[in-house]
This record gives C-alpha cells, structure tokens and sequence, in this order.
C-alpha cells in the first residue's frame, strides 16, 4: 500500500507510469523480431557503456600534449583497474560500430527506412555521422603515432575545398599543425559536446520509432489489424516483459564476445588498438603504414580510389550523403527483402561485399592492384544506389502477407 | 554468430598485422607471459645489457618484484643504482628512469636512445626476438654493426659477447628482369660465449621481460577473463530460461 | 497469444534467480570503476616512507621534511628541555595522550617519542591546519613568563609543548600527531613505517 501511495504521488507530478506504459508495457512491438533485431538495443547499452568507461577514465586522463600519452600508460598501469576501463572503452569503440553497422544493415533488408519511418532512419543516419566525429575526436586523445598522423591527414582533406580550405584547416586545428590546441578541443568535444548531440538523437531515434511503431522482418503493418475489442494489434505483444526477458538474453551473449576480447585479445591483432599508437606522437616522423581504425576503412577506400584529392572528398562524402537518402531512392513500395526481387537482393549483397572488400583493401598498402580492386568495388557500391533507384519504380515482387509469419 | 566470424578473422589476420619495413621474416618468440622464472631472468638480463641506456619509465621497480616473483632486494641490486636530486637512493617505487641524457645520447648515436616501456607492443614479440638475432658486421656503419630487421639502426650490437659475431651472406635474385643482390642469411663467423640454444634462450628470457614490461597485467587479465565468462555463461543459461518461459505465452 | 496454464511459480522463480545473479553481476563491474578512486600507484610512491638523516643535529634544532606532502618536524631535545616538559601537566589538555589517534602506541609516554631527545611531529595545528611556529626560547615578551618552549600556531592562537602537547584554553582540541616512525640505525629515522616494533 505504501509503494502504491509513492507511486501515486509520483504520477500526480511525473508521468512515470505513463512513460511505463507508452514505452515499454503497452508499446506493442511484432512478435516475429529475428535475430537482426537485437542491434538496437545493444547499441543503446554500447552508448551507455562508452558514457561510464569514458567517465572514468577522464578521471585520470591528460588533455595536453605533453602529458598525454604518459597519462594513458598511467591508467594502464598505476590506476587501479585502470587497465580494464581503457580496455572497456577501446573494446567499446569497437563493439559500437560492429553493432551499427549490423543494425543497419538490417535497416536496408527490412525496408525500415520507408514511409512512414523515414525520420527514424534520418535521425539514424545524424547518429552515424555523430558517432564517426566522436570516434576521430576520440582517436586523436592517446596521442600516439596513429593517433597524430591519422588526424593530420583527416583534417588535411577539409583543405581541398577550394577557396576555404585552407583557413577551415587553420580554424580546426587551432595551430598550424595539429597540436596541444587541438588536443584541447577534440577532448572537450569528445567527453562533452558529441555525446550529449548523441544522447539527444538516440531519444529523438527512439521517440520517432514509437510514434509510428515497430517494423518486422516481414514488412507487414501490424496496426493494420487490430483487436476489434481491445485495439492491441494482433501480431503485437508488450515489449515488457517480452523483449525485455529476449534483449537480456542478447546482453549476455553480446557480453560474452566482448568479454572475449577485452580480456584476451583487446588490441584486435592491431586493429582495435592499432601498434603504432604504442609509440608517442612524432611530428618529424611518420609511420609508415597510416590507416584509419577499421570502422573508417570503407570510406576511405573510396577516398583513395578517386585520383583527385577534391572529387576523393566528395566520393567519400557522397558515399555516405546518399544513404541519407535512402527512403527516397528505394522507390518499392514492398518494404522486406522476403518479399522483393532476385535483382534487389543481389545488389544490395553486392553492397555489402563491397563495402567489406573496400574496407580490407584500405588497410593494404598501396600499389596497382589494390588501387585497382578500390576502383572497381567502389564503382559498385555506387552502383547499388543507381540499379536501386531504376528497378525499385517497378520492381517485380512477391505477393506481401497481411500478417506476420514465423 | 556473425561476431564469432569477425573475431576469428581477426584472430587470424592478427599473425600479419606486425609489418617490419621491408618484409622480412620474423621468427616466432617461443615466450611464454606464465612463466615467471623466465620473467626474473630476463629481467637480470635487461638490467645488465639494456638498462644502462634504455629506460623504461612506464614500469615500477616493486612491481616487477611483485610480479616475477623476485624479492624487493633484489630488484634493488639487480637495478637500482640512481640516486634522486636530494641524494637519496630511488625509492622501488620509482619509475625506471636511466642517467643518460638526451643531448648525450645525440653526440653518441646520433638519435636520442628510445624508452623501452612499450616497444613490444609497439614491434611486437616476433620483431624483438628477431632483432636481438640479427645483429651483422658492417663496415660501413659508424658502430660497425647493422641489423636486418632495423636497417641502418644506431644501437652498436651489445650482445655481441653472448651471440658471437655475424656476417651477411648475399644471393643474386631477379628482379624485374635485373640481377639484383639480396641478403640472404646471416652466418656466425666467431662464436660468443653462449652456444646457440643458450643464446637462443637468453634471447626467449628478454623478449618475455619486454613483453611483460609492455602489458604488466597481461596475466592478470587474462585470469580474469575466463572467470567473467564463466559468469557469463551461467548467466546466460538462466537468462535464456527466463525467456523461454515467458515465450510460450507468445505464438 | 495465450495466458493458460501459465507457471506463476517459475515465472517468479526465474525472474528472481536472472535478477539476484544480474545484481551480482552489476557489483563486479562496479567493482573496478570504485576500485579506480584508490590511490594508484603513483600515489602511493609519493606517499611513500621518508628516511631522515639526523646524525648532525644540535639541541634545540628542528628539521623540517615533507611527508606525503605533509610538514614533518624532528627536534632534538636537551636533557633541560626534558625536565621542563613535567612542569606544564596542570595546563595541558591531555598531558598523558590519552587520545590514542594522535600517536603510535610507543609515543604514549611523557616525551611522546621512541627515544626521548628526539621529538617527532606532523607539523599540522589540530584546529584548523596551519603550520605552527617552532618557539623554544623560555619566557619571550609575546608568549609570557610561563611559556618553556613549544609551538605555537599564529592563525588562531593555539599553543603546544615541547612534545607537541595542547594546552588548556586554546582552540585546538588535540595534541599534535606523532606519525609512525623507527630508528633504521642511530643515525637514520624512517618516517612513515614503525618498523614492526610496538
């Protein structure tokens, strides 16, 4: 009876119960989520991860160009357990992009981009560009060989815009070369600025998800048939407690590979934590072997496939710029890949072959072949977005049930 | 599932992330990180032919106590012998700083002589091990010496005593329609003191100790680890009859 | 979906079970984050056990080290300056250190040290943190005819003996901390450890 009356005084002031309701006992979600259907959830608790690890290890870190790389080897060693939050945090970055890159590419298969979930997949896609920023920003704070050349040549691309390329370079960096001023500023940017952006838009993400409800790996709308009665669409069940007790589940086995890695191999055979970073930043020297983090590789792939240091901005850009677009290129009106043609599922495995050959062939070292393979699979992934936009108007598909199938 | 394949991709393109500039072939370092006895001998071995140049200011003196299982005295032997501005003796908590300085290490060797701390991290344990074998004769090299898998490297051979001396040995191959001479491998041409399993064996004990120096808590962590996934797993068990139970209602 | 037959029991069994064993989960992971405030490694370096060399000290002279960044004072007492200690007891707050947190046991004594002319202090007022003076010059002009040496601390006025007792009347409450210390060798004291020995 107690509880009942702190509850009740809560109610009268904050729509907790409400909130509950709306988002997790009564929002009603397809009772035929996949395996696919795990990523979601696993980024939101990847965010909150990064957000504790990254807490604390500001606690110890030192944003200054002087002390920064002693001050990471410190956590390493003389903080206790100092070592296990970096490794959370490393292992995290990491964790982060596997996941949101399999969350959308479930996305593309599903159709979750189309109408009326358009917003979702905008606020999305502000996400990955979000989480790409706060990545770099974050790679530049150990300040090691990697983390100093792979910024300064980043950063050097924004000159090859014409006209203001140069002064945008000079105002990023705060310096004439990358240095303690811009150290200062990624950090405060990194612990601050982005992740507050990025908590922002996982709400608006979420809110925007609800508003409309769930997709399926069918495609179908379950609000389109409801309980006459009751109103709860037919193919819907609570999230709580169903997808609460089945998300639990994928927390544990997330955990149990991420756990693998932090205590086993967490330097990812030198792509989580590459080798070079292990020596303090030399602006006489330069490793002879820069590549981004492997979650970057695709990108630049393209980047370095197209000769010209301008129109290489601008593929690599578009590349990303045209997945914005996505619920507007796709023009089939049948949202699951269960259902759409031949034609539509080899292009977009050709997308994702593609995507994956780009990123191994920017971690090679450059010579005639692997500038080869990067033309021709970049050409490819482009491809996708042209064969989309030309077969989707109209596509050949299969008849789309009117109920969830399992 | 999909997690399971990238790990093990990684996991095997892991051999090959380690480039030594040039491509040579790298020996694999018979080290194992359990073994403390090794880690103590490899430590005597580091203070007698490293540490008198190479600091390694990331390490503590009580920790390698702690952890090779050598008591604090003789860690304190084996490599204290500096004393702080006041005059007192470095305490085993210190850092492990080195005398040399900066400017002296340039008029010496021409390049400042680089901290030891994380340069198996940074090389690997394969590049280490290969590199403390493949110390050569070269005239034409200000210290006499070279190394095949640090071309033109500024650190004289201090280990020549323990190896022995080598010299290269070249072999003509094509290349791109040209005879070009390669070095092909390298043959001892004086023996030192130790026979080439001892040398071998020293070379085991020093990599190990760097790599211990590199990652302290590598066993450490590794002991935790399996612990958490047996957690885990357990978890796992029971989360996954909860579900079970609460999805018959759902069909 | 259907409801029959639904196993309360297990249900409550389970839920119960994967909650108790995803909070002891939770406390491991906290474990390290709280663990991480400690003092690390460094930390306790600079923290570290003190040995001072007092071989050349004369009567009457205070040497002053630092102590995990704390003012460390050693006086070498004379024999005169031993006697006059007993001539304060009906002035003093707790002439005979009844308070166990402001020394080791082996400094419960009259001279509060190991060995009586040396006097060991952490040079910290008992009121409110300020360093006091060292006044052992007998009956100044500002201190009074009573005074027989001692500290005495210029913020708020408190005043401590010559084995670093507080007198009556004076806004510290407590004696002046004698840190842990031992005799390394006749010449040598470390600050910080008591060597084992009570």
């Amino acid at each position: 009876m107690a509880k009942n009356n702190l509850l009740t005084w809560i109610d009268d002031r904050f729509p907790l119960t409400k909130l509950w309701n709306e988002h997790l006992a009564e929002y009603y979600a397809p009772k035929n989520f996949n395996f696919w259907y795990f990523f979601g959830s696993l980024a939101l608790m990847v965010l909150v991860i990064q957000i504790l690890s990254g807490l604390f290890l500001t606690m110890h870190y030192k944003p200054d160009a002087a002390s920064a790389f002693a001050s990471v080897e410190y956590i390493m060693r003389d903080v206790p357990y100092g070592w296990l939050i970096r490794y959370i945090h490393s292992t995290g970055a990491t964790a982060f992009f596997i996941v949101v890159y399999l969350h959308m590419l479930r996305g593309l298969m599903y159709g979750s981009y189309k109408k009326p979930r358009e917003l979702i997949w905008l606020f999305g896609m502000f996400i990955y560009l979000a989480l790409m920023a706060e990545a770099f920003m974050g790679y530049l704070l150990p300040w090691g060989q990697m983390s100093y050349w792979g910024a300064q040549v980043i950063i050097s691309l924004f000159g090859a815009i014409p006209v203001v390329g140069d002064a945008l370079t000079l105002w990023i960096r705060g310096d004439f070369v990358i240095s303690d001023a811009t150290l200062n500023r990624f950090f405060a940017l990194h612990v601050i600025a982005l992740p507050l952006v990025l908590i922002f838009l996982v709400v608006a993400h979420i809110l925007a998800l609800h508003e409309v409800g769930s997709n399926n790996p069918d495609g179908v709308e379950i609000k389109k048939n409801k309980d006459p009665v009751t109103h709860i669409p037919l193919d819907g069940i609570p999230f709580h407690p169903y997808y609460t007790v089945k998300d639990i589940v994928g927390v544990v086995v997330f955990l149990f590979f991420f756990a693998t890695v932090l205590f086993y191999f967490p330097d990812g055979g030198g792509y989580f934590l590459e080798h070079a970073n292990f020596i303090a930043s030399d602006p006489l020297k330069t490793p002879v072997h820069i590549a981004p983090v492997w979650y970057f590789t695709p990108f630049y792939a393209i980047l370095r496939a197209v000769p010209d240091k301008l129109m290489g901005v601008g593929a690599m850009g578009a590349a990303i710029v045209l997945l914005f677009f996505m619920p507007w290129i796709d023009r089939c009106k049948v949202k699951s890949i269960r259902y759409r043609s031949g034609i539509y599922k080899t292009n977009l495995a050709v997308f994702v072959v593609s995507f994956v050959v780009l990123g191994w062939a920017a971690m090679q070292p450059v010579n005639e072949t692997i500038t080869m393979i990067s033309r021709i699979f970049s050409l490819l992934y482009f491809s996708f977005f042209i064969v989309l936009y030309i077969t989707s108007k109209n596509e050949v598909t299969k008849p789309v049930p009117d109920r969830v199938t399992q | 599932m999909k997690k399971i394949i990238i790990t093990l991709l990684f996991a095997i393109v892991s051999v090959h992330a380690y480039a030594s500039e040039g491509g040579v072939e790298l020996e694999t370092a018979p080290i194992d990180i359990n073994d403390k006895a090794s880690l103590a001998r490899g430590a005597k071995d580091f203070a007698a032919y490293c540490f008198s140049c190479h600091s390694a200011f990331f390490m503590r003196y009580n920790r390698i106590a702690k952890d090779t299982g050598m008591d604090e005295a003789e860690v304190r032997n084996t490599f204290i012998f500096t004393r702080d501005k006041k005059g007192d003796p470095t305490k085993l908590g210190d850092v492990m700083k080195v005398s040399m300085t900066e400017d002296y290490a340039r008029q010496a060797f021409n390049a400042p002589v680089p901290d030891l701390s994380l340069t198996a991290r940074a090389r690997g344990a394969n590049w280490l091990y290969t590199y403390l074998h493949s110390f050569y004769m070269d005239a034409s090299r200000p210290t006499g010496t070279n190394n095949i898998v640090f071309p033109g490297v500024g650190m004289p051979n201090v280990l020549w005593e323990l190896q022995g001396l080598q010299k290269p040995v070249y072999k003509t191959i094509q290349h791109e329609g040209r005879d070009v001479e390669v070095l092909d491998h390298l043959e001892l041409v004086q023996p030192g003191s130790m026979s080439k399993e001892e040398y071998d064996a020293f070379a085991t004990d020093l990599t190990n100790f760097m790599v211990y120096l590199a990652e302290p808590v590598q066993a450490e962590r590794r002991s935790m680890g399996w612990k958490v996934l047996l957690f885990l797993a357990g978890f796992f068990v029971l989360a996954y009859m909860l579900k079970k139970e609460y999805w018959k209602d759902v069909h | 979906m259907s409801t029959d037959a639904v196993d309360k029991d297990k249900r409550r069994l389970l839920t119960l079970a994967t909650s108790v064993v995803g909070a002891v989960g939770a406390g491991f992971v906290a474990v390290p984050f709280l663990a991480s405030w400690m003092p690390s490694e460094r930390a306790k370096n600079a923290g570290a056990p003190v040995e001072v060399d007092i071989s050349k000290m004369a009567d009457g002279q205070l040497l002053t080290v630092e102590w995990q960044s704390k003012p460390v004072w050693i006086v070498k007492r004379s024999a005169e300056t031993l006697k006059n200690l007993t001539k304060n007891a009906d002035h003093l707050r707790d002439p005979h250190s009844e308070n166990v947190n402001q020394q080791p046991p082996y400094a419960q004594n009259e001279e509060r040290s190991r060995k009586p002319e040396y006097l060991v202090l952490v040079g910290i007022c008992t009121h409110l943190g300020c360093a006091p003076t060292y006044r052992p010059d007998i009956a100044p002009a500002d201190l009074g005819e009573s005074w027989l040496g001692g500290f005495f601390c210029p913020c708020h006025s408190s005043r401590f003996d010559l084995a670093g007792r507080v007198f009556q009347g004076v806004p510290a409450p407590s004696n002046l901390v004698v840190p842990d210390h031992y005799y390394v060798s006749d010449s040598r004291i470390l600050i910080g450890e008591d060597g084992g020995a009570a």
